[in-house]
């Protein structure tokens, strides 16, 4: 009898990548070991979810009676548990671990992935950003080209627009003229939402091939965890690193201040709201940790996946995963 | 009225953008930085033929199009339509010179060939890749020359004009490729 063949079991990725996985796993403990950076493991699992009205978390509950069901998410990044360990004092710290993300599935992404993340205690933007450079250039066997430039040359050179004094209209009204007057439909209201838009549609497509871009000092109202600066304009310390056109990074130096970081939350939950999004549970523990004390460091999420794209020239992240959410 | 949401878009995915029927070329999930996730997508107008390039919000749903492609027998052209019938139920249908296109060239009755219908009416018609024609017209070839080198124009039972062989004869049947319109072999009878 003729039986329905499965032909969905195998990895989508070579034996080749496997071990290049394997290796570049190997490159990052044996630099932070003779860093003294010391790698740790937090649940994915918590009762608290991102706030972040873009990023949809995936939720399950606890089956059991005592915890009364407790709602339980997995984890968008690893951040908020590792700023717990900083606050208690574990110092320099750093994590592969998978992260979950609802509704991103694509060329670049998969619902479930896996990010470098570290900590470096005392460390300004700049000196995470040479450490970045020298681990990639490991990562990649050679000396890669690199630029460091700030988001609003950038954007102007690219768009003729001031990111720091633009408003919502000279955004969208940019992008109508562009042929994308489905823009204000995309981006609502958010100003922060439009000057995204406009970097990944017209900015991020012209970046040069085969550079490292480091992209610092984001307007103020693309913070997120990051501090912002004394100097005018207010920007916040954050960057992003780009290769061959693809975002690879995102580094902040860490916001401590609890009340800002509790009113950050709670004008997300409120834009959620707004929006219609899931009610999700700010995580009160990262507060706590916060006022507790955070000292002073910087932190950057690499995504370790399409390091592997981009170092071994991968068409789509399933080339370099073993079973992508289609075959989980 | 069925529906589908970006993130069911995918090549081929035949959706109604604009009040015509289109289909998805291309479609890329985006999340840029950290702001609000977009699909980037390239369609094709099937009535136009243009192709086009939009983003969409994640989420956001778009009509389906009731497109088809039906294999159907070309049955004749009463001058401003041409009728084609399903064999299998065999409804008829009928398109313009606009659907029919570049196939009214290439098609003698009873030739199969596929139909994109649009609710039902045909939207497109593509020929079959090789037809096989008799010639109605040509000039008598030089005696002797077979090597085919140089070739003549040949006009087709059904008006197409091809370039032949010089030995190729009035009433003789030829093989043509209809993606490019060129002479590919005599058929013999």
């Amino acid at each position: 009898m003729l039986t329905h063949k499965n032909n969905q079991w195998p990895p989508t990725c070579s034996a080749a990548l496997l071990h290049q996985r394997a290796a570049l796993y190997q490159t990052i403990r044996d630099f932070f070991a003779q860093r003294g950076v010391l790698e740790v493991d937090t649940p994915l699992l918590s009762a608290a979810a991102s706030c972040d009205v873009n990023l949809d978390s995936f939720s399950t509950r606890l089956t059991n009676n005592e915890l009364n069901h407790k709602a339980l998410y997995l984890q968008t990044s690893p951040e908020f548990a590792m700023k717990r360990l900083i606050a208690s004092g574990s110092g320099c710290i750093y994590q592969i671990a998978k992260s979950f993300r609802q509704a991103e599935s694509g060329r670049f992404h998969n619902p479930e992935f896996t990010l470098l993340e570290w900590y470096r205690m005392g460390f300004s933007l700049a000196d995470l950003m040479q450490e970045m450079l020298e681990l990639l250039n490991l990562a990649f066997n050679q000396n890669l080209a690199s630029i460091t430039v700030t988001y609003e040359t950038l954007f102007k050179h690219m768009t003729g627009i001031n990111p720091h004094k633009t408003s919502l209209s000279e955004l969208t009204t940019y992008a109508t003229e562009q042929g994308n007057s489905e823009v204000r439909m995309i981006c609502g209201d958010s100003l922060s939402n439009a000057l995204d838009y406009v970097f990944s549609q017209y900015i991020q497509p012209q970046l040069k091939k085969d550079v490292l871009y480091f992209v610092t000092d984001y307007p103020a109202c693309m913070a997120m965890l990051a501090k912002l600066s004394d100097s005018q304009p207010i920007t916040a310390k954050r960057f992003e690193v780009y290769f061959n056109q693809l975002e690879l990074a995102n580094g902040y130096e860490e916001l401590s201040d609890s009340a800002i970081q509790k009113q950050r939350f709670e004008e997300e939950l409120a834009e959620r709201e707004k929006q219609g999004a899931a009610k999700v549970p700010m995580d009160e523990n990262l507060v706590a940790a916060l006022e507790h004390g955070l000292p002073d460091c910087a932190g950057v999420a690499l995504g370790l996946d399409r390091l592997l794209m981009l170092t071994s020239g991968s068409h789509s992240i399933d080339d370099v995963l073993s079973f992508p959410v289609e075959r989980a | 009225m069925s529906t589908y949401s970006t993130s069911e878009f995918k090549g081929g995915l035949k959706i109604m953008m604009d009040n015509d029927p289109c289909t998805i070329v291309e479609n890329e999930f985006v999340r840029p930085g950290k702001g609000p996730a977009f699909s980037r997508v390239k369609y094709r107008n099937l009535k136009t033929g243009r192709v086009i390039d939009r983003t969409f919000k994640s989420g956001e749903t778009v009509e389906a199009a009731d497109v088809m492609e039906t294999e159907m027998s070309y049955l004749y052209a009463d001058g401003d339509f041409w009728h084609f019938m399903d064999d299998e139920t065999f409804e008829q249908v009928s398109g313009d010179k606009i659907a029919v296109g570049d196939a009214a060239k290439w098609l003698k009755e009873q030739d199969k060939c596929v139909v994109t219908l649009w609710n039902g009416s045909p939207l497109s018609v593509a020929a079959p890749n090789f037809v096989e024609l008799a010639i109605t017209d040509t000039d008598p070839g030089l005696k002797g020359d077979t090597s085919g080198g140089g070739g003549k124009p040949a006009t087709l039972e059904t008006g197409a004009v091809v370039r032949v062989p010089l030995f190729v004869q009035i009433g003789e049947v030829i093989k043509v490729d209809t993606r490019t319109g060129e002479y590919s072999a005599r058929v013999k009878s």
